[in-house]
């Protein structure tokens, strides 16, 4: 057997839990697609009712969609590896011959793919139910970078699950302090301009604000009242998303090193 | 192939292993492993019998690439645990007891493939391997449940069937009967036997607080206790070490109604076994000289006010030897322990 088919086998197994899980919790559904999107139907409501151009009410329904992979990001990938070290799982992935970075790409997969079916929910009520409205636009580059932005944005996560496993309890405070602000600093619900520099330097670190202003630039061209141009952020978006899968594989292995030598991070109680 | 066979690979060969640890209070270092020396050979099932703290997780860690030792070398199915991390990770499996493994919302069949492709079984195997682990853990019923709506024991169950699910050339068992009910925990030990038997040169690696577990299942077993290998032979030879004389167990009473005061059974070696706290006595079990008679070690308690309630004498057992080169029982080495010496569905 290849180390290929190694990889893919344990990364396909490891996101077909998170698939099968999709169909089994309908509770699920309630806080990971409907509730991130009230906030959505809240801001088209609000520009609505101000008289906004209609192109905002796109750039909020495109935001929230976004909002609800983030959700999945922070909690189904970055927490993933300290809740499992918490369960005692964490050392059989660690004793298992595949890579962790397959173990991480089926969450990331299994998270996408997951979020995407719980996303459709969103965007219906966003284009069909409110009635948002976009320019034309082209499907390969829509799809072309709603894909750069999913790789970023799950890369960092694959860090993320890495820095949460290192920093324990401390990281899950963090990661929650800082939710709302990412948020923000993403410029979900209004155009990321609006922010200034303080906009270009979030987008420099998070790759979330970057993939919402390039989606919605796509979507309704000169309407997205866009931050960078479209190919600028295209590249850097690119560039996260190298930049953190090689983070990952980084932390991931000073991670197993650090587990082997200070004898921790595996069991539960230490 | 025998472990004093010097042309085979070993399954399991350990030289001069130490670790240490960072002491969490108080500063300084633990140390876990002493210098242990182990060689298994292939197609035996080797037990690693040690009160906790002994050293025998530390171990298993080490073996099963999860530790680095300190000092000293290992090699698991020919290939060093350091430098060859992955391919000595190819041909294990682990289990310990206890854990919890898989994703509740998962069923068990489910959570048994999953784990399957970790190690890359392809699916046409990895169906009726599973299929077949499931009724060998007599899971049958509950294949298509989820793990969540299993039982503590069912659980374990999956866990144990979840360690075989890449055909391992070595098996880790860590305490893998613990807490289990008697006729699961029998029919998995059956299980191991039967999976070493009909599968030459699988090895298995079994720790265990069971002293009759290991009798049963092991061709040889190593005493630890802080990091060290006291002793390690088949049970045969074990008995050996501690033949000669008799096994005595008395259940006695002191006149005060508390523990009796033994300073000085001279040539006797004595070890408190449980108390009885609703007949207010307690065991004392010791191995006597052959240069001694029962009768003066009798008259020597009477004078300490202390009734002997019941005497008992047998054949060397485990926990005989394991006293012996110890120093204390099993039951005695860490009081947070529940288990009693006796595995659950012991014969």
């Amino acid at each position: 057997m290849s180390a290929l088919a190694l990889e893919l086998r344990a990364t396909w197994g490891r996101a077909y839990g998170r698939l099968v899980g999709a169909f089994r919790e309908p509770t699920w559904l309630i806080t990971d697609a409907i509730l991130p999107n009230l906030g959505m139907v809240a801001f088209v409501m609000l520009y609505r009712a101000l008289g906004a151009p209609r192109s905002f009410e796109a750039l909020a329904v495109v935001g929230g969609l976004l909002a609800t992979y983030w959700i999945n990001v922070l909690w189904g990938m970055g927490a993933q590896f300290y809740w499992e070290k918490q369960s005692g799982q964490l050392q059989l992935y660690f004793v298992a011959p595949c890579s962790r970075m397959a173990i991480l790409s089926g969450m990331a997969l299994g998270g996408f793919l997951l979020t995407t079916v719980r996303s459709a929910f969103g965007l219906f009520l966003g284009f069909v139910v409110v009635g948002a409205r976009v320019e034309p636009f082209s499907l390969p580059a829509l799809l072309g970078v709603f894909a750069l932005t999913m790789v970023a944005l799950y890369a960092l996560g694959m860090v993320m699950a890495s820095l949460f496993l290192l920093w324990g309890r401390e990281a899950y405070h963090l990661s929650n302090a800082l939710y709302q602000p990412v948020q923000f600093l993403s410029g979900l619900y209004f155009p990321l301009r609006t922010l200034g520099p303080l906009g270009i330097v979030a987008a420099g670190l998070v790759p979330l604000g970057l993939g919402v202003d390039a989606l919605r630039q796509v979507l309704l061209g000169a309407g997205a009242h866009a931050l960078l141009p479209l190919r600028a952020e295209v590249a850097l978006l690119a560039a996260l998303g190298a930049a953190f899968l090689w983070l990952a594989r980084v932390a991931l292995a000073h991670l197993e090193s650090l587990a082997k030598r200070e004898g921790r991070l595996t069991q539960r109680w230490q | 192939m025998t472990p004093d066979d010097p042309g085979a690979t070993p399954a399991v060969d350990a030289r001069g292993l130490m670790r240490t640890f960072r002491a969490t209070r108080g500063g300084g270092a633990v140390r876990a492993l002493d210098g242990v020396d182990v060689r298994i050979a292939p197609g035996e099932i080797f037990g690693l019998l040690g009160p906790n703290g002994a050293g025998k997780t530390t171990l298993i860690k080490i073996l099963t690439t999860l530790l680095y030792p300190t000092a000293g070398t290992a090699r698991v199915a020919g290939f060093d645990v350091i430098h060859d991390a992955n391919e000595v990770r190819k041909r294990i499996g682990l289990v310990s007891g206890g854990e919890s493994s898989g994703y509740g919302i998962l069923t068990v069949r489910e959570c048994l493939w999953m784990f399957s492709q970790f190690y890359g079984v392809p699916g046409r195997i990895a169906g009726p391997r599973v299929a077949g682990l499931i009724r060998t853990a007599g899971l049958s019923e509950q294949a298509d449940t989820r793990i969540n709506r299993l039982s503590t024991g069912q659980r374990q169950r999956m866990n144990f069937a979840r360690g075989f699910v890449s055909d391992p050339e070595v098996v880790f068992l860590d305490e893998p009967t613990l807490g289990m009910d008697v006729n699961a925990a029998r029919a998995l030990r059956e299980y191991i036997v039967r999976w070493v038997r009909e599968r030459p040169g699988r090895t298995v690696l079994l720790t265990t607080h069971y002293m009759r577990e290991a009798e049963e299942l092991c061709d040889r077993i190593a005493i630890i206790d802080h990091g060290r290998v006291l002793a390690c032979d088949s049970f045969a030879g074990l008995r050996r070490l501690v033949e000669g004389g008799q096994h005595v167990e008395l259940e006695v009473r002191a006149a005060d109604g508390g523990t009796p005061a033994l300073p000085s059974l001279e040539g006797v070696r004595t070890a408190w076994g449980a108390p009885h706290p609703e007949r207010g006595t307690r065991a004392l079990k010791f191995r006597l000289p052959p240069d001694r008679a029962l009768a003066g070690v009798l008259r020597e308690l009477e004078t300490r006010a202390v009734r002997i309630e019941a005497i008992a004498t047998r054949e060397t057992s485990l926990e005989d030897v394991f006293v012996a080169l110890v120093g204390r029982g099993l039951e005695e080495s860490d009081e947070r322990e529940d288990d009693g010496p006796a595995p659950p569905g012991a014969p």
